[in-house]
């Protein structure tokens, strides 16, 4: 995909941008929308953090399979962003815990951080989305 | 200040694209800019001239399309997200454009915040 090359928006500026995923990966579109967004910001030379937060959690566990439900498993592409240099993956601990997720039951290796860790983290952000 | 809006929700069933849009209009008001707003995920469906709402309503793509002309803002429409959805060239209403992500990646790098409205 063309979208896919390396872009270059001409200033020559690297902002921090941070994605939230909050969402169940199939029950809506945002986990899957959400992903294109991250690559295309990687492509443009970017900072970029992913955050897994509430049932966005459940977008990397491990022994997902849409068969049953018919729809795309794009779960894979978690376990590519190492690739397009998207290596700060963190969770958040209270998520986790709520729903009886532990480091182990994810498809990849991320940081699992306290709500006083994300808070901090995202403050120093210059740019937020939310999926 | 420059701000880029980021619309995800589709007219009339949620409230985004109507707040978006009075959040635009408010800040071009009071002095500050909005070159873009990029519509995404179901937010697409704001974009189309075949919507014909009650007359007792307001007309959500009319609405954007009108405060576009206004003040010369560049409404994007995600290709992606717009051909899943059946929106092309040939249904959009008048200041809208179909391009690509990296026209919302722009606005981050670019402006000084990025808004989102959505779910």
């Amino acid at each position: 995909m063309s979208d896919m090359d390396e872009m270059d928006d001409g200033s020559g500026v690297v902002k921090k941008f941070m994605f939230l995923n909050r969402k169940a990966p199939h029950g809506t579109v945002y986990a899957l929308e959400g992903l294109e967004v991250v690559l295309i910001t990687a492509a443009f030379d970017q900072d970029v953090s992913m955050v897994f937060t509430d049932d966005g959690v459940f977008q990397l566990m491990k022994g997902i399979d849409t068969k049953g439900i018919e729809v795309k498993d794009f779960s894979k592409t978690y376990r590519a962003l190492e690739g397009y240099d998207i290596e700060k993956l963190y969770v958040d601990q209270a998520s986790m815990d709520a729903r009886g997720l532990t480091e182990d039951d994810l498809i990849v290796d991320v940081t699992v951080l306290s709500v006083d860790e994300m808070a901090n983290l995202m403050a120093e952000q210059d740019v937020v989305i939310s999926f | 200040m420059q701000f880029g809006i980021l619309v995800n929700e589709g007219p009339y069933t949620h409230q985004a694209s109507d707040t978006a849009y009075l959040f635009a209009r408010t800040a071009i008001e009071k002095g500050h800019k909005v070159p873009r707003v990029f519509f995404y995920h179901d937010g697409v469906n704001n974009s189309t001239r075949l919507a014909t709402p009650p007359q007792d309503d307001r007309n959500v793509s009319a609405r954007w399309s009108n405060l576009a002309e206004e003040h010369g803002i560049d409404l994007v429409v995600c290709v992606a997200a717009a051909q899943r959805r059946g929106i092309n060239d040939d249904v959009l209403a008048p200041g809208f454009r179909i391009s690509g992500l990296g026209q919302l990646v722009e606005m981050g790098i670019q402006y000084d915040r990025l808004v989102t409205f959505g779910d």
